[in-house]
C-alpha cells in the first residue's frame, strides 16, 4: 500500500533543498535563468518583494496563469505564496499541484489570529519565523520547513541575521537546560513542550531551516550559511540586480562554498551591481511583524 | 576505509549519519582534493540540475567520471541516480556523469503531492520502507545492469559493476541495509586494491 503526503514525504522533500538556493521569479524566462544557474526551486510570484513593498495595497496569491506559466517552464520544484491564514488560497494551489506552499508575511495576512492548519494538506508548507517559539508554533501547525523572516524586499541582510542568530542562540540555550526547565521555557516562548524536548534532543530544529529576507549578494548568502542556515531564499536579490544570470550562478556557488574564502573571493569577483538596499529605520511597513 | 558523500547540494548530511551509524568513517566531499581521499562515493538526493551544474563548473564531475571508470564504487540516490544515468528523457542538454547504462525520466511519478512511501520486497535484503520524492524512473536499461528491486514493474534499485543506484531515499529512514550493502561493495574493493 502506498501513502502520499505523509510527514516523512513532506519533511524529506525539504531535506533535498539543503545547501541550495530558492529564487523568486515572476515569469517563465526568469524561471529558466534560475534553473540554468542551479537553483533548487523557484518561488512563483506576480511581483518580487521589493515591488510589492513599492506598490503597497493588498498583496494576494499570484494569478493561476502566472504560476502555470512558471510550472510549465522548468523541471525543478515550483513554490508559491499564500496569505497567512488563507486556507482557500492554499487549497487552490494544492489542487494546481505546486510543490511547496509558502504561508508568507510578504503577502497581506488574511487572518489576524490564526495560521493555516498545515497538517490537513498533502502539499508541504514553509513558514517564516523570527525566533524559536515562532518556528515551533509553525511546526506544530504542520510546517515542513522554516525560514527566517528577515525583512523582505530591502536588500538589507541585518534582520535575517538577527532572526537566525536568535533561533540558534535559543537552540543552544535549550540544549543546556535541565529537563525540568523545559515546561516553563516552552510556556515562556509559546511553543509545545514536545517540540522543545525534540530540539533539546536533536540540537537543531526538527525541520530544515533556511535564511530569507534581504539577501542581496553571494557574501550575504555565505554569511547566512556561516550562522547555521541550511540554505537560502533569494527574493528580489537576483532579478533586481543588474546582471541576474551572473548573480544567480554566484549565489548557488556561495551557498556550497560558504566556508572556503578563496572560492568566495572568486565567486564574488564578477557579479555586476547588486540590488539597491533600504535602511530598516526608513521603512513604513515591517513585513516581519505579520504572523502570530 | 573512508567513504565520501558528495556535498555540493542535497541531503548529504543524512547519508553521512547513515554511514556513521554503521561505524564507517565518512567525509563530505566538495573539492577535488577531498575526492582523492575516498574509497567510495555516495551521490545524495537533491536537485540533479543544481548538483550537476556545480560538479560541472568545478571540474569535480569530470574527475568523478575518471575514478568511476577506474572502479571506484559509487552509489546514487534519486538525483544521484539521475546524475549516474547516460541519458535523461526529454532533457538531452542536462549534464550527467553518463556512467550507467540506464535512461531515466525525471519526476516520473508526478509533482510533490504524488510523492509517496511504500513497503517493498528487495531480493537478498527483504522487506523495507522506500521513500519516493519527485522520484525518477528507469525507462530503459542495458544488459549489464542488474535489477536488485522493482516496484510496479519498474526497476528502482540497480547495479552495474561498481555502480549502485536507487530512485528512492534509504537515507531518510532508519533502515541501514542498503547503505550496508554499499559499504560492503566498497570494503570488497578496498581489500582487493590493497
Amino acid at each position: 500500500m502506498i501513502e502520499k503526503g505523509t510527514w516523512l514525504v513532506k519533511k524529506g522533500f525539504a531535506e533535498m533543498f539543503k545547501g541550495g538556493v530558492i529564487m523568486d521569479v515572476t515569469n517563465a524566462e526568469q524561471a529558466k535563468i534560475a534553473e540554468e544557474a542551479g537553483a533548487v526551486a523557484v518561488m512563483a510570484l506576480e511581483r518580487v518583494p521589493a515591488d510589492i513593498r513599492k506598490a503597497g495595497g493588498v498583496a494576494r496569491m499570484a494569478s493561476i496563469a502566472k504560476i502555470k506559466e512558471i510550472m510549465d517552464a522548468v523541471s525543478i520544484p515550483v513554490m508559491a505564496k499564500v496569505r497567512i491564514g488563507h486556507i482557500a488560497e492554499a487549497r487552490i494551489l494544492e489542487a494546481l499541484g505546486v510543490d511547496f506552499i509558502d504561508e508568507s508575511e510578504v503577502l497581506t495576512p488574511a487572518d489576524d489570529r490564526f495560521h493555516i492548519n498545515k497538517h490537513e494538506f498533502k502539499v508541504p508548507f514553509v513558514c517564516g519565523a523570527r525566533d524559536l517559539g515562532e518556528a515551533l508554533r509553525r511546526i506544530a501547525e504542520g510546517a515542513a520547513m522554516i525560514r527566517t523572516k528577515g525583512e523582505a524586499g530591502t536588500g538589507n541582510v541585518v534582520e535575517a541575521v538577527k532572526h537566525m542568530r536568535r533561533v540558534m542562540d535559543e537552540i543552544r540555550r535549550v540544549q543546556t537546560m535541565a529537563d525540568e526547565e523545559l515546561v516553563s521555557y516552552a510556556k515562556e516562548i509559546g511553543a509545545p513542550v514536545e517540540l522543545v524536548r525534540e530540539v533539546k534532543r536533536l540540537g537543531r530544529l526538527p525541520v530544515v531551516n533556511f535564511a530569507a529576507g534581504g539577501i542581496a549578494t553571494p557574501a550575504d548568502a555565505a554569511l547566512m550559511m556561516m550562522l547555521g542556515a541550511d540554505g537560502v531564499f533569494v527574493g528580489s536579490g537576483i532579478f533586481k540586480s543588474k546582471e541576474p544570470a551572473k548573480m544567480a550562478r554566484a549565489m548557488v556557488l556561495a551557498v556550497t562554498y560558504w566556508n572556503d574564502p578563496e572560492m568566495l573571493l572568486k565567486i564574488s569577483e564578477d557579479i555586476g551591481e547588486p540590488m539597491p538596499g533600504l535602511e530598516i529605520g526608513t521603512l513604513e511597513v515591517h513585513m516581519q511583524e505579520r504572523g502570530w | 576505509m573512508l567513504i565520501g558523500v558528495l556535498a555540493l547540494q542535497g541531503d548529504f548530511r543524512e547519508h553521512i549519519w547513515a554511514l556513521q551509524r554503521l561505524g564507517v568513517e565518512a567525509l563530505a566531499v566538495k573539492s577535488l582534493s577531498e575526492l582523492e581521499k575516498v574509497d567510495g562515493l555516495i551521490i545524495p538526493g537533491g536537485e540533479s540540475t543544481s548538483i550537476g551544474r556545480i560538479a560541472q563548473v568545478t571540474g569535480i564531475g569530470e574527475r568523478i567520471v575518471q575514478i568511476a571508470k577506474e572502479g571506484l564504487p559509487i552509489y546514487g540516490t534519486c538525483a544521484g541516480m539521475i546524475l549516474l544515468a547516460k541519458k535523461i528523457v526529454d532533457r538531452p542538454n542536462q549534464y550527467t556523469f553518463g556512467l550507467m547504462d540506464i535512461i531515466v525520466q525525471r519526476n516520473a511519478y508526478g509533482r510533490q503531492i504524488e510523492s509517496f512511501e511504500v513497503y517493498l520486497d528487495v531480493a537478498r535484503l527483504g522487506k523495507l520502507k522506500a521513500v519516493f520524492i519527485r522520484a525518477p524512473k528507469i525507462v530503459e536499461l542495458g544488459k549489464d545492469v542488474e535489477v536488485l528491486a522493482s516496484y510496479d514493474n519498474t526497476p528502482i534499485l540497480v547495479q552495474q559493476d561498481n555502480l549502485l543506484a536507487s530512485s528512492f531515499h534509504p537515507e531518510l529512514t532508519d533502515d541501514l541495509r542498503i547503505h550496508e550493502y554499499f559499504v560492503k561493495m566498497v570494503a570488497d574493493r578496498h581489500e582487493s586494491v590493497r
